[in-house]
């Protein structure tokens, strides 16, 4: 009886001053729209910021002369190393391949000196980038190498500052403005509310004077919130699941950036949206009603 | 008509809807030397003290400004004194915490100079409200509202809309509304400011058939001359003081609605016929 009523007494609401509840269900599907495009941004910024991270190495140098018994020590030293994610090894010719890669007729070039140049090498992964200093530190205290076999470590200190600090800026932003987006929703969503209630406060005045409880007057605006919020909250998914499946998919086919493994699913986007949607318009009701009740 | 007044309410609710109202010492309403100031420095009320028995109909009386909406606001806990204490029904206000408010309201019926009606429901909706708040069941709501309503006599309106409604229609909407929980007390703010004498006549007549069935009812008004001829208890206020409190012994106190009506109308000359009730 009690729900019924209150469910009845939310229709009649939303009926009776549909143009600001069609206000706030524009609001919240617009601003539900910006978030779900803006938070697979994010994402796929930080992600992008990470897997640079990652690229994030020491190279452990080995003397020419090292034996193979010299080579297996520093391997073992390297991995008992605290810190260290993985350790790779590349051998001389290995070494020449790789570069190879980069140099055009690096295979000639280097014939004409008769001998591979190239050193052999550990390639030293961190578990986190941030710890990299440490890492070297505990390879060659002071820059010198704790092994003989080690000829010189090298971590490549101005590529990794930059790289530290540039992804760091751009996680550092992504997150503001994620934030900063999201305290803007709240507040024109509660903003949209708060007109809606304020075009009724005579009624819930006269509510007051006849003795209904607060949560008696609270209780259909909370309701009018949670189908606002629920109906704006699926008009923007099904918008976003629109976008995804006519631009963003056949894209993503072709570009590997926009398929960005660590962006959020897209069922647990549209969870995710639909219960702030609804969270923010029921609470949003239930907290502007707070100043007309105090008759 | 009285049968309609009689048919009210089972004896749970009215425990529950009466506390110690029903003993007769207690006076209804008491006023210990209240005082209030509003927050600007003007004075509403200054020292009243007064006390209004159990089914006392009482006038407040005075220009405007002198203090009797103060009162009548001051009784619903809308405001609260600056000094003094104010009992209802032995209770003090000012002890009673803001979460039971809304419980001493349904206690009180209220009529207003303006109505104060839901201006997007109809008749019975507005009526049946003040039940649904207390918690009636649908039955109870359906079987009281259009009974209420006849004796208010708008059984033909039950689906209009207030603006649909004369302003003596919507006025009797409001004592419906306010009446249909049978509370102890009535509270009416002028409840005839807007309305023409003949209407005047019928909503006071209404007024007093609820006085009738044992509620004490207050009247603010600044309409001397109704007052003067309906010869109930008048306090007057000016600027907020006490300056007359008359226990007129001139009226009848048994006088029926209908004497009450044909006296009224001849001492202000106006036409007998009128409103059927």
């Amino acid at each position: 009886m009690r729900f019924s009523f209150f469910l009845r007494e939310a229709l009649r609401g939303l009926r009776r001053s549909s143009a600001p509840a069609l206000a706030a269900l524009l609001t919240v599907v617009i601003t539900a729209l910006v978030l779900g495009v803006f938070i697979p941004i994010v994402q796929a910024t930080t992600g992008t910021a990470n897997e640079v991270r990652n690229r994030v190495v020491v190279d452990v140098y080995l003397t020419d002369t090292a034996t193979e018994a010299d080579r297996t020590e520093v391997q073992r030293s390297l991995e008992g190393t605290p810190g260290v994610k993985s350790v790779d090894y590349i051998s001389k010719d290995e070494a020449l391949r790789e570069l190879g890669h980069k140099v055009n007729d690096a295979q000639d070039k280097i014939e004409l000196l008769g001998t591979n140049p190239l050193p052999s090498l550990f390639r030293v992964t961190p578990e986190d980038p941030d710890e990299l200093k440490a890492i070297v530190a505990q390879i060659a205290p002071g820059g010198n190498p704790r092994l003989e076999a080690i000829d010189e470590v090298q971590n490549r200190e101005s590529d990794t500052g930059k790289i530290l600090s540039a992804t760091g800026l751009v996680k550092g932003l992504g997150a503001v403005m994620a934030g900063l987006l999201v305290l803007a929703s709240i507040a024109l969503v509660a903003n949209t509310i708060r007109l809606s209630v304020f075009a009724r406060r005579r009624e819930i005045e006269v509510m007051k004077l006849v003795g209904a409880t607060n949560w008696f007057i609270r209780w259909p605006f909370v309701i009018e919130g949670v189908i606002v919020g629920f109906m704006g909250g699926v008009l923007s998914v099904l918008l976003l699941a629109l976008a995804k499946t006519t631009v963003v998919d056949p894209l993503s086919d072709r570009f590997e950036l926009l398929a960005a493994p660590d962006t959020i699913d897209f069922p647990v986007l549209i969870v995710l949206l639909l219960f702030a949607c609804v969270a923010v318009s029921a609470i949003g009701s239930g907290i502007t009603l707070r100043r007309f009740l105090r008759v | 008509m009285v049968r309609l007044m009689a048919s009210a309410p089972t004896q749970a609710q009215t425990d529950r809807a009466r506390p110690r109202a029903t003993r007769p010492d207690i006076p209804v309403v008491e006023f210990r030397d209240v005082t209030k100031v509003y927050d600007g420095g003007s004075v509403g009320l200054e020292r009243a003290t007064l006390k209004i028995g159990r089914g006392e109909f009482v006038f407040l009386v005075g220009p405007t400004g002198c203090g009797k909406s103060t009162c009548i606001r001051l009784l619903m806990k809308e405001l609260e004194p600056s000094k003094g204490e104010i009992d209802i029904a032995g209770k003090t206000l000012g002890r009673i915490p803001r979460s039971r408010v809304p419980y001493l309201r349904r206690n009180i019926g209220t009529v207003f100079q303006d109505y104060k009606l839901l201006p997007n429901r109809t008749v019975y909706d507005n009526v049946a409200y003040s039940l649904q708040v207390i918690g009636e069941t649908r039955q109870e709501i359906r079987r009281k509202v259009p009974d209420i309503l006849r004796m208010v006599g708008l059984s033909t309106k039950l689906h209009s809309l207030p603006d649909e409604l004369s302003g003596g229609e919507q006025q009797r909407v409001s004592i419906a509304r306010a009446f249909v929980n049978h509370p102890p007390l009535l509270l009416a703010d002028e409840p005839t400011g807007n309305l023409d004498p003949e209407t005047s006549i019928g909503i006071m007549q209404l007024i007093y058939r609820i006085n009738r069935t044992g509620t004490t009812v207050i009247v603010a008004t600044h309409d001397k001359e109704m007052v003067d001829k309906m010869r109930r208890r008048v306090v007057e206020l000016r600027e907020g003081r006490i300056v007359r409190d008359e226990q007129s012994g001139l009226y009848r106190p048994d006088e029926s609605t209908t004497e009450f009506a044909i006296r009224l109308r001849g001492e202000l000359g106006v036409g007998v016929e009128g409103h059927p009730n």
